[in-house]
């Protein structure tokens, strides 16, 4: 389906381009305790009906990439030092805010972790997804609440006419999800951002949600960006994989060769912390250590604090980010090693 | 619902006697011999004095006097009469309008600048316009309401001559300076509570969402945070509509408004046991229905509050 021709300048799109491509984001936090480098030199491409799931742990800067995306970070503390993020070409960054308004819920989207909290409590369900209309496509009241309808059968929510001005709370944790789902792909978007969209749900329900998005993403081909921290969502639906740490990008490449050839020891340590059920032994392996405060970085590698194949080479030496094979970057100085696996941990560390 | 409904009403039955045996018996209590005040300094016969007591119940004891006041207002809308022999309910039906007139302006004052005030602050946090509407409210809430009266009184009323001072002869300009000055803490407690609520609902979840679905920020702040926050301040509202009556008491003094308030400010003086007693039922009466309504509109604005 299209745009209404009013709200949505696609005309001026370059049509060679990429959907979507970050290059270099910068970003920071500027707060009394110093300045925390939140994103620092964000890279990557989204094409359409292409799923990149952005993999890290809590603060690693997954979030405020969505958020930068979307444009909805906080501003302050929030500041972006430096970058692009393209959309069809055109850089979202330097646009006017209202033009860059009009894109947001229309041709870019997102769906929220907490469904609960993120849904307006006092105003029917239904309403708001209408409201995507109404506001966006000038819709009536009449016609926006059967389109809300509409949408609500198509997540699966059973019932939609009887349910439609229900309150977020009448609802259970799934079924809000599939709401807040149904609000961001209300206008078909060309790029849909999840961020954590299945944390606060129960696993049976987890993999019901999945597997709707990814029906909605191949119906619509759409780019989708999925946030999470969970190695288990990724290797389902996942085309892509960026693993983020400290606010940089430690491993980029497919889904595939992130789980057979590792090239990061971070990456490594993720992967080796999975519970396997062939597993010898009965302790589960974790990554020591925490991540460092973003306000007071280490030298060199941000990783080499609990990394066991640090060197003094990576205590002064920050990686850049390098390819080791084709489609597959990894910033880490011994990346070819790892890559190999032709490397061994050199010393225990002390978490 | 309804079954809430008819509970809170059985509950006022309770409210509405403690409260006015409270006023009964606390008039009661009042120094002096109200037949010798309606005397004065002229000599009066102990038997015209005797007929007197027997007329207004005086000789009952406490409890008999009480219960047939209350009988004759609960059956037959019969406040008494005054010892001029003038009914009390005459008296409430001269004076409610101007109370309700004034209690009505009041409300728009502080339901409109409150509102004003504090979503400006809000949205303009930590700017200019919010340290200027913060200092403001903070000296309308700090100063007492009648320092607050006579301000207004000398500087619009004698000074500018923009404004009645006095009376309610001058029509409906008559009630703005009263009706600032009855608004006036109110207004500054709406303010503030909704530019903390505002700014809580502003960085909520439902915000951020309502911004990544494209939505201007006037109906981010109108449509969704705004809905919100107003909750606890609508709600504050009618309360407070309720609480005016009692502020009507130094208003209407003040101003010379021939209001309720006043009529018992003056009647407190005069020992009139009946009008106070009349107009204070009213005061109970008004208060538990408003309080009912309040909470029946919270429940309207807040889907999550269902009363079962």
């Amino acid at each position: 389906m299209s745009q209404s021709p009013t709200t949505s300048p696609t005309q001026d799109y370059d049509p060679s381009a990429p959907l979507l491509e970050v290059k270099d984001l910068q970003v920071e936090f500027r707060t009394k305790a110093g300045v925390a480098q939140a994103i620092n030199g964000m890279n990557f491409t989204l094409n359409a009906g292409e799923t990149l799931a952005i993999l890290g742990e809590s603060g690693s800067g997954k979030s405020v990439t969505a958020q930068t995306i979307m444009g909805i970070l906080d501003m302050p503390p929030g500041h972006i030092a430096g970058g692009e993020i393209r959309y069809r070409g055109q850089d979202l960054l330097s646009m006017k805010p209202e033009r860059r308004r009009k894109l947001r819920g229309v041709s870019i989207s997102m769906i929220f972790q907490d469904a609960l909290s993120s849904l307006n409590p006092v105003l029917p369900v239904g309403w708001q997804i209408g409201e995507m209309f109404r506001v966006h496509h000038r819709m009536n009241r009449k016609q926006a609440r059967q389109k809300a309808i509409e949408l609500m059968k198509r997540v699966g929510i059973p019932a939609a006419e009887q349910r439609v001005g229900n309150y977020p709370h009448q609802f259970s944790g799934g079924m809000r999800q599939r709401i807040m789902i149904a609000m961001a792909i209300a206008l078909d978007p060309d790029v849909l951002i999840a961020d954590e969209p299945t944390t606060a749900l129960d696993v049976t329900v987890q993999a019901q949600v999945m597997r709707l998005l990814k029906e909605l993403q191949v119906e619509n081909n759409m780019g989708l960006i999925l946030i999470t921290h969970d190695l288990g969502v990724v290797a389902d639906v996942a085309d892509k994989i960026a693993v983020m740490y400290a606010g940089r990008v430690m491993e980029h490449t497919d889904v595939f060769s992130i789980y057979s050839t590792p090239a990061h020891p971070y990456t490594k340590g993720l992967l080796e912390s999975l519970p396997r059920i062939d597993a010898e032994g009965d302790r589960l392996s974790t990554v020591p250590g925490l991540p460092p405060t973003l306000t007071d970085m280490p030298p060199g590698c941000p990783f080499n604090p609990r990394c066991p194949y640090a060197t003094d080479l990576c205590r002064t030496d920050r990686p850049e980010l390098l390819p080791v094979a084709d489609g597959h970057t990894s910033a880490c100085h011994y990346r070819e090693e790892l890559y190999a696996g032709t490397i061994t941990a050199r010393e225990e560390v002390q978490s | 619902m309804t079954g809430y409904i008819i509970r809170r009403l059985l509950q006022f039955i309770p409210v509405v006697i403690a409260a006015t045996l409270i006023v009964y018996a606390m008039v009661f209590l009042m120094p002096g011999d109200p037949i010798r005040a309606l005397a004065g300094d002229r000599p009066m016969s102990p038997q015209v004095q005797e007929a007197l007591r027997e007329q207004y119940n005086l000789n009952d004891p406490f409890l008999v006097q009480y219960a047939k006041y209350m009988w004759g207002v609960f059956t037959q809308a019969d406040f008494g009469t005054t010892f001029q022999g003038r009914p009390v309910l005459d008296m409430i039906q001269q004076g409610l309008p101007i109370t309700l007139t004034l209690a009505a302006v009041a409300f728009c004052f502080q339901a409109v600048i409150g509102i004003i005030a504090g979503i400006l602050a809000a949205v303009f946090r930590d700017s200019f316009i919010d340290r200027l509407i913060q200092v403001s409210l903070v000296i309308v809430v700090a100063l007492p309401t009648l320092a607050i009266a006579f301000l207004l009184q000398l500087t619009f009323g004698l000074n500018l001559g923009w404004f009645p001072i006095a009376g309610n002869r001058e029509g409906m300009v008559s009630y703005i300076l009263p009706g600032i000055v009855l608004a006036a803490v109110s207004t500054g407690i709406v303010a503030r509570m909704l530019r903390s609520e505002l700014i809580e609902a502003l960085q909520s979840d439902y915000v951020r969402t309502a911004t990544a679905k494209g939505m201007k920020r006037s109906r981010v702040v109108t449509r969704h945070a705004l809905r919100n926050s107003l909750i606890p301040v609508v709600t504050f509202l009618g309360a407070d509509l309720a609480t005016m009556m009692g502020g009507a008491i130094v208003v209407e003094s003040v101003f010379n408004l021939p209001g309720l308030g006043g009529q018992v400010f003056r009647s407190i003086q005069a020992q009139e046991n009946t009008v106070v007693v009349g107009i204070v039922t009213l005061f109970v009466l008004f208060y538990v229905v408003i309080n009912l309504l309040v909470d029946l509109l919270y429940a309207v604005l807040d889907p999550r509050i269902r009363y079962d």
